[in-house]
């Protein structure tokens, strides 16, 4: 049932609906998708007291303005976002991990995100989304998931199908935390590349190029030298998985990242550092650290229980 | 037979299967794959099989590699029947509206248009893969006069349907997407169905196909 709706006055950049995303597709050409940055995406859910799995509004840099068709409902916004809140008579800075009541006009205006890439925000209760293959997340290379498989646009409505009851005031105190090092795991085919290839590639600093997507973060740097082959046959591919095509410069595959590929696996980004690899931005410095299987599993496990102690605090 | 397991990552096994392209190996990669999906393993989010790797990922909050890879060592592969492989026939329009590389490929094979096309239509090919982009088959072998490069700079569009042959393999672009494959004609089917909640993939790992050729027309009414 129709319960109010937002209206899109400026869409953002890159403002897609985004939920857990799709398992078990690989095999057919699928990714996973999802929210980028899985951390920011159930805190927003839990701020709102909504199940954690449920679609947010993900968007990158510039965010979405929206204006509020409706009753009342309580909307909160996660990362690192410089954000208003517009009402009748007075404007609000907002803040970041705080529920905001928005009523009938009120606007909602993310300006940006700031030094970081991706934010978050999400409503107490639930949009009126189509699933595809078992979610809501939007590929919009391959056109699948809600609205099309497409970015928001300029105009678009987003109905509300559920209002949650409870609209108590919610506010957990968390900064992001910012890494340069990425820890990394050594990839299947890193004998591939010469002994300077390697040195540069745990040694130097890399750059984020502008070229970065949810697809894949493009780096530029020093040359990684391969000296034995600069394809390989075609097999598949993960997010994080870091691939080296001839030219010597890395790429990075995120959550949208084609199921395939055939360029050599110079390594992995380890889990524990995938939510916080995603937000650095373009032109910021990246450098990578090489770690063992064995290490990368026990902090994961301690970032998860992080994870968990802040939603079980909500 | 797996020839080794190692960890992809922290959350994949990637399985060799060797590193040769033939239809042994990979029907070791299919049958193991399809294996491993029926067990629905716990833990387990998703299965790539290529030519010749199977790429096992799993979800690292209720799992690990070696508690994966000695659930798969100690798998037995012979318990699942494997009967599911389809055949099946592809028309395909090779006007030169559709062959959008044709002369190319006249040029690097050294042969004519006829001839290639002859080559090419009313012999079994089968799937390797899929993948790349939803549904795109890899579909071999070619026969070794008919095998040619990518594109030295490939196509910002290649228009949904197409057919295009890269080495050993041929493929079908399921919807528009950038791509280097030399473009040969163009298939009505619907290779790739979205709106199908199952199986959306016309065409899986295993199954053959044969294309077959029709003119301009047949196209034009093929979905009427």
């Amino acid at each position: 049932m129709n319960k109010g709706y937002f209206e899109i006055i400026r869409a953002g950049i890159n403002t897609t609906f985004q939920d857990l995303g799709r398992k078990n597709l690989y095999h057919i050409g699928i990714p996973f998708s999802g929210a980028m940055d899985s951390r920011n995406f159930l805190l927003a859910n839990k701020i709102v007291g909504n199940k954690l799995d449920l679609p947010v509004i993900e968007f990158a840099y510039q965010g979405p303005l929206l204006m509020f068709n409706g009753h009342k409902i309580n909307i909160v916004i996660t990362g690192d976002v410089i954000f208003k809140i517009r009402k009748k008579n007075n404007e609000i800075e907002g803040n970041c991990y705080e529920t905001y009541q928005i009523e009938q006009g009120d606007e909602i205006d993310i300006l940006s995100t700031n030094k970081s890439v991706y934010g978050y925000l999400a409503i107490s209760g639930e949009l009126d989304l189509k699933f595809q293959w078992g979610s809501c997340s939007v590929n919009t290379k391959a056109n699948i998931g809600s609205n099309e498989g497409k970015k928001l646009n300029n105009g678009q409505k987003i109905d509300i199908s559920k209002i949650n009851s409870n609209l108590e005031k919610k506010k957990i105190n968390y900064f992001n935390s910012k890494i340069e090092n990425i820890r990394v795991i050594k990839g299947t085919n890193f004998d591939y590349f010469s002994e300077e290839g390697k040195n540069n590639f745990f040694q130097k600093e890399f750059i984020v190029s502008k070229l970065s997507d949810r697809m894949g973060m493009r780096l530029e740097g020093p040359k990684i030298e391969n000296i034995v082959n600069t394809n390989i046959k075609s097999e598949g591919l993960l997010k994080g998985v870091i691939q080296v095509p001839a030219d010597g410069n890395p790429i990075i595959m995120l959550s949208d990242h084609g199921t395939i590929g055939g360029y050599p696996k110079i390594g992995v980004v380890a889990s524990v550092d995938y939510d916080r690899l995603v937000q650095i931005s373009p032109g910021s410095k990246i450098k990578f650290k090489e770690i063992e299987l064995s290490d990368a599993e026990t902090l994961f496990k301690l970032y998860e229980m992080e994870t968990q102690n802040l939603i079980s605090q909500i | 037979m797996i020839k080794n397991i190692s960890n992809l990552g922290d959350a994949a096994l990637y399985c060799d299967f060797g590193i040769e392209v033939n239809r042994n190996i990979n029907s070791e990669v299919i049958k193991y794959f399809k294996a491993i999906k029926e067990k629905n393993i716990e833990g387990i989010n998703n299965l790539t099989p290529s030519y010749n790797k199977l790429i096992i990922s799993f979800d690292l909050s209720v799992t690990n590699y070696s508690e994966i890879k000695d659930k798969i060592e100690k798998l037995n592969i012979n318990e699942v029947p494997n009967n599911s492989n389809k055949k099946l026939e592809i028309p395909v329009c090779c006007d030169t509206s559709f062959s959008l590389d044709i002369e190319r490929l006249e040029k690097k094979l050294n042969s004519s248009k006829q001839k290639i096309l002859e080559n090419f239509f009313n012999k079994e090919y089968f799937c390797y893969m899929t993948g790349f982009i939803a549904g795109m088959p890899f579909l071999g072998d070619l026969d070794q006069n008919m095998r040619a490069q990518r594109l030295e700079t490939p196509r910002v569009k290649v228009p949904k349907g197409s057919v295009g042959l890269t080495e050993q393999f041929a493929n079908i672009y399921t919807f528009e997407s950038p791509g280097g494959w030399n473009i040969i004609g163009n298939t009505p089917l619907v290779v790739f169905d979205s709106t199908k909640e199952k199986e959306p993939n016309l065409i899986n790992p295993g199954d053959t196909v044969i294309f077959k050729p029709i003119t301009l027309d047949q196209y034009k009414n093929y979905n009427e």
